[in-house]
């Protein structure tokens, strides 16, 4: 007699949008490599509808997951729940993002076309892995799927050798850390005997550890790898030159999805999984949010290089975003989502005109590209500056709301020092904004600068798309802030 | 039916957004038929709201009609929504229906203006305003219509900008406004730390069942009524409404006679629970207030030789009238008053306004005369517009202040003997102003000795006044109308005939003060505000038409000059105002901006620091996240059970 084999349960409703990008990927690159000459705006279109479908996919999956409560499968290793779902939109958001901008920005480098796609839908296929990972294993993978994706789209601009650098930088520090995020998995797999989060959280809740120091340094471990995703200090020293070095559309692609991604990781593993060890690891987190929004500010303050300001910049929201996250309450929870959407949108806008303003050869990114700008493009300026404002966390900017909310969630949980100094750190960062806004409004044009020509409509409507929905967050957060309270992460067994 | 009120404001907006971005190419005419097009849309969708509601029982008559979640900030959470109530659609009926008629007057009116489209945004822009201010369900919702109406006031006071005075005029508006704003802004947060909300049905049911504290109460009524002050122009704030006069005429019409100014007895009307739970001492000051505001204003009338400042004092002058009704305890009083001097002085303004166009521009009333036979049209609906403000019955005026009046008799015969020596008053200028405009010998031709002329008398002599155009008459005659039987609304006979009582009741919460006295009583005071106001119209006629009475003896200088208080103010702060802002301004510069520049510094030193650590080497950053490590594992260990 032969025994029936069983194979594990599988959701495949809940899959398809990390099947989405994969077989996207897939069919592009096979596409491509048995077609000769393929029409220039097949790759982009293909990967913008991918994401789109993912998009329109998360709707009914919202709502059966609302009915039916979260679910886990694939013997538990893999979860699906409203908060998976919310960071599954901002990377689809993303991927669109970065495919719009790109469709212009290959063809005036002169690159070769398709390969960029290919990768940046593998990268969001192991961002959707990392933000519904039940494992840590899993976890992993999904984070190599995304970062090894990410370390070649760095290196996809061949003729600049800063683009090799950066890549060669990125993928060497990369490593580095996640041998550290292994050597973490590891140590917390012998303290509680399982990768799986749902079964580390039942077992530290049953249980007190009587030497609890593997686990606690276990911790530490996961903090470091994780910690160098999201770029926060010490671990964030990448950021600057990986950005200024990488293609730009690959940038707004690593600051949006990478970063969303990155946070999930963060949040399942630590809120969610060590939930019963907050008060060990909370104050840590609190020092590095600290740390991070403080040195982001103040070194932003003198850089002259734009993507390299924004580098800071994105270092400065991640310490926000750390803010919200250490409170470890749904509020905290919700605000950190919140956050990270408000913040997608932000930064690719932004990097959409960097990589319109930056011309051809990636290489103008001096303010000297932006002076006069308010003159030479006033549409693309305006935009510009209600992305800057909203980066600075102006009223009446999405930027603000959220800012708003990390800090009310920080402040419930009795964090004032941590909320004062975030409020510091944010002034002192608006001095980076308003130097953006100065150069281009009110600063000459200076002598010798080609008027550049017609704005390339990929980028023009991701930045004009971003601002609008930045303004219309910021003038009625209502519903936004509904979907991120109602994303609440939860963790199910299978 | 209720759910469609959020057209009301919608259209106007809508409006105000195709005129901003494409007004030019649409131009003129068109853009002034689009603007009076989507008012006309605005009263039909009221008018639809309205008859539904008029047909339900007082019990069902209000209604929230919640559009979204707008603010959930913790504990706060304020919603776009509308109360739709007999107080709310009232106030949204004349907002659009004589914004409607207003905005018809201006095609003709602003005809060959260069701004013409952007005049006619920022009116649509203003109307929404205004309806979001009556209709909002929360305190924040009508303070953003409160600064809404304010802007585009400013906006269209100084809408011909190019001319310095009406720059300042404008400036001179804002400023006076921020108190008031103050005001209202105070109250609001007084009122969400008392009630945990600012919906309007939350704080003024709790307030009904009695659960404030009286000293909290007095607190907000007291605020908001200093924001009312300063929105309805009352003493001592009144100082903007005179010189807001810079704006086109239609604008005078629409926002400082018809709704803006209205807004604070609008606003002291909706919160009357809580009035009723502050001490005592505030409906008497709410009451004095009003009636020597009402006194001041009407004396300085007297004396105006400018048409539209006349205009302008008395306006501040009958919403003194108001908040004497609103201090009395009369709130059916204070919106009757409101709805007929919407109507008959929105009637009046567009009256001076036809006549400023006939007379090319010219305010000074010295210069008119004998204008009747010019413009027979205009002429006969300012008669209606003087009557009905005089006080004469049938006339609409008539109604409405003879009940303000007879609450302020029931409250204090002082009180009411100041009203009804304004009354006398205002019969007296009002018929000074129609002597001096319509009738008499005609002078626009005459020579003017002291004014620089330069032969400009000949001009004149070849330019003849003239009527003004269908749409600016076809809106005189519908006010008109309006103006003539407005009053017969509220009639004071019987029960059955305060129609607009009855309905009014439940924005009221039995809030409404009865009427002590008999009506032998009030029939007697009603004959003796009568004869008063013949008496001002015969004493302006002796006056200004038969000439037996010198003028001299009523256009006292200090009259003319407003009391000079406008001037003292201005000698203030010109002197020790300004060397107060002087110092402020060297303690910013030295103070504050030399810590701004410290920080900076420091911020600057530091950045060079944490440059260093960004090389570029991968080894640096490497032992970055190696000491990073190190620490983050000590922490760690120091916390375990090692």
């Amino acid at each position: 007699m032969i025994a029936a084999l069983t194979t594990p349960y599988v959701a495949w409703w809940a899959l398809v949008p990390l099947i989405t990008f994969a077989v996207a990927g897939f069919l592009l690159l096979t596409v491509a490599s048995l077609v000769r000459r393929l029409p220039a705006v097949l790759a982009p279109a293909w990967t913008a509808v991918a994401g789109l479908g993912v998009l329109l996919y998360l709707v009914p999956m919202w709502s059966r997951v609302g009915r039916d409560g979260a679910d886990s499968f694939l013997a538990g290793t893999v979860g699906v729940d409203r908060s998976s779902i919310f960071v599954t939109g901002i990377l689809a958001v993303a991927v669109i993002a970065a495919a719009l901008i790109s469709r212009d920005y290959l063809p005036r480098e002169d690159l070769p076309g398709v390969e960029l796609y290919v990768l940046l839908l593998m990268s969001a296929a192991g961002g959707v892995v990392m933000a519904s990972a039940n494992d840590l294993i899993v976890l992993f993978l999904g984070l190599e799927i995304l970062s090894i994706a990410v370390y070649v789209l760095a290196a996809l601009h061949l003729r600049r050798i800063e683009s090799q650098e950066a890549a060669l930088k990125y993928f060497l520090l990369g490593a580095f850390s996640s041998a550290f995020l292994l050597y973490g998995i590891a140590l917390v797999y012998g303290a509680t005997g399982s990768t799986n989060m749902v079964r580390i959280s039942a077992f530290l809740a049953q249980n007190v550890l009587v030497d609890d120091a593997m686990l606690l340094a276990g911790l530490g471990l996961l903090l470091v790898g994780l910690g160098f995703k999201v770029a926060v200090v010490p671990f964030h020293a990448w950021t600057p030159d990986v950005y200024q070095g990488a293609p730009t559309p690959v940038v707004a692609w690593m600051a949006a999805g990478v970063k969303a991604a990155g946070f999930a990781a963060l949040m399942r593993v630590f809120v969610l999984t060590l939930g019963t060890y907050v008060s060990d690891w909370r104050p840590a987190f609190q020092v590095i949010a600290a740390a991070t929004v403080l040195a982001g500010a103040v070194v932003a303050v003198v850089q002259t290089d734009v993507k390299r300001m924004l580098a800071y910049s994105s270092i400065v929201h991640a310490g926000f975003i750390l803010v919200g996250l250490q409170a470890a309450t749904d509020r905290g929870n919700s605000s950190v989502l919140a956050y990270l959407a408000v913040y997608a949108f932000l930064t690719v806008g932004s990097f959409a005109v960097v990589t319109v303003v930056s011309g051809t050869g990636d290489a103008s990114h001096g303010l000297d590209a932006y002076r006069g700008m308010g003159r030479r493009h006033p549409a693309l300026a305006g935009v510009f500056t209600v992305l800057l404002l909203g980066q600075a966390g102006i009223p009446f900017t999405g930027g603000f709301v959220v800012k708003l909310g990390v800090l009310a969630a920080a402040v419930d949980g009795g964090a004032y020092w941590l909320a004062g100094v975030a409020m510091l750190a944010a002034a002192v960062a608006a001095f980076v904004y308003l130097r953006l806004l100065v150069a281009m409004y009110l600063e000459e044009v200076p002598s010798g600068t080609e008027t550049s020509g017609a704005v390339p409509l990929g980028a023009l409507v991701v930045a004009v798309a971003s601002a609008v929905i930045v303004l219309v967050v910021g003038l009625v957060p209502g519903p936004l802030l509904d979907l991120a309270r109602d994303a609440v992460p939860v963790l199910v067994a299978g | 039916m209720v759910d469609l009120i959020w057209l009301v404001p919608a259209l106007p907006l809508g409006g105000f957004i195709v005129l901003i971005f494409c007004g030019r190419r649409i131009g003129e005419p068109f853009a002034g038929w689009l603007a009076t097009g989507v008012m006309a849309g605005s009263f039909i969708a009221t008018v639809a709201v309205f008859l539904d509601m008029a047909g339900r029982s007082a019990h069902d008559r209000r209604a929230v009609v919640t559009l979204f979640e707008w603010i959930p900030a913790g504990d706060l959470s304020v919603d776009v929504g509308f109360l739709v109530d007999p107080l709310s659609l009232t106030m949204c009926l004349f907002i659009t229906g004589v914004g409607a008629l207003i905005h018809l007057y201006s095609v003709g009116y602003m005809h060959g203006d260069a701004g013409f489209p952007r005049f006619f945004a920022y009116l649509n822009l203003f109307t929404f305003a205004m309806l979001m201010l009556v209709l909002g369900d929360n305190l924040l919702l009508t303070f953003l219509g409160w600064e809404g109406v304010g802007a585009c006031s400013y906006m269209l006071i100084s809408f011909w900008f190019t001319e310095p005075a009406n720059a300042t005029a404008g400036k001179k508006a804002f400023v006076t406004n921020r108190i008031g704003d103050w005001g209202f802004m105070v109250a609001m947060f007084a009122t969400f730390f008392t009630f945990g909300s600012l919906n309007y049905v939350d704080v003024l049911d709790a307030s009904e069942a009695g659960t404030v504290a009286q000293t909290t109460a007095t607190l907000i009524a007291v605020m908001l009524l200093v924001g009312a002050v300063g929105k309805s122009a009352q003493f001592p704030l009144y100082l903007w409404l005179p010189d807001a006069m810079a704006g086109p005429t239609p604008v005078s019409a629409l926002i400082h006679a018809a709704t803006m100014v209205t807004s604070g007895v609008y606003l002291l009307t909706r919160v009357n629970p809580v009035i009723a739970d502050a001490a005592g001492w505030v409906p008497d000051l709410i009451a004095w207030l009003g009636v020597g505001t009402a006194l001041f204003a009407a004396t300085i009338a007297m004396a105006q030789t400018d048409i539209k400042k006349v205009l302008a004092y008395s306006t501040i002058s009958q919403l003194g009238y108001m908040f004497l009704a609103v201090g009395s305890g009369a709130y059916v009083a204070a919106v009757f008053h409101m709805v007929t001097h919407a109507f008959f002085k929105a009637l009046l303004f567009l009256g001076s306004g036809s006549v400023i166009h006939g007379m090319d521009g010219d305010q000074d009333m010295r210069h008119y005369g004998g204008l009747r036979r010019f413009m027979p049209v205009t002429a006969g609906t300012f008669v209606v517009g003087w009557l009905a403000i005089a006080g004469v019955p049938p006339f609409s005026g008539f109604w409405s202040k003879d009940e303000i009046l007879a609450f302020a008799w029931n409250k204090s015969p002082a009180l009411w003997f100041v009203g009804l020596l304004t009354a006398v008053l205002t019969a007296f200028y009002m018929t000074r102003l129609m002597a001096m405009t319509f009738s008499g010998e005609s002078r626009y031709a005459d020579e003017r000795p002291g004014e620089e002329d330069g032969g400009a008398a000949a001009l004149r002599a070849d330019h003849t006044p003239h009527e003004s155009p269908r749409t600016m008459t076809a809106p005189l005659v519908v006010l008109a109308g309006l103006a003539m039987v407005a009053g017969f609304v509220q009639l004071p006979f019987s029960s059955s005939t305060k129609w607009l009582e009855h309905w009014l009741e439940p924005s009221l919460y039995s809030n409404e003060v009865h009427l002590g006295i008999g009506g032998g009583t009030q029939f007697l005071l009603a004959a003796i505000a009568v004869v008063g106001g013949v008496v001002g119209i015969g004493v302006a006629v002796a006056v200004y038409v038969k000439a037996r009475v010198d003028r001299g003896l009523f256009e006292q200088a200090i009259f003319a000059d407003a009391w000079r208080i406008d001037r003292s103010v201005a000698r203030f702060m010109g002197g020790p105002g300004r060397q107060g802002f002087d110092a402020t301004n060297r303690f910013d510069e030295r103070v504050v901006d030399g810590a701004v520049f410290g920080v900076a510094d420091v911020v600057r030193r530091l950045a060079g620091l944490g440059r260093l650590f960004h090389s570029g080497m991968v080894r640096t950053y490497a032992s970055g996240i190696g000491v990073g490590a190190v620490a983050l594992i000590t922490w760690f260990l120091v916390r375990s059970t090692l």
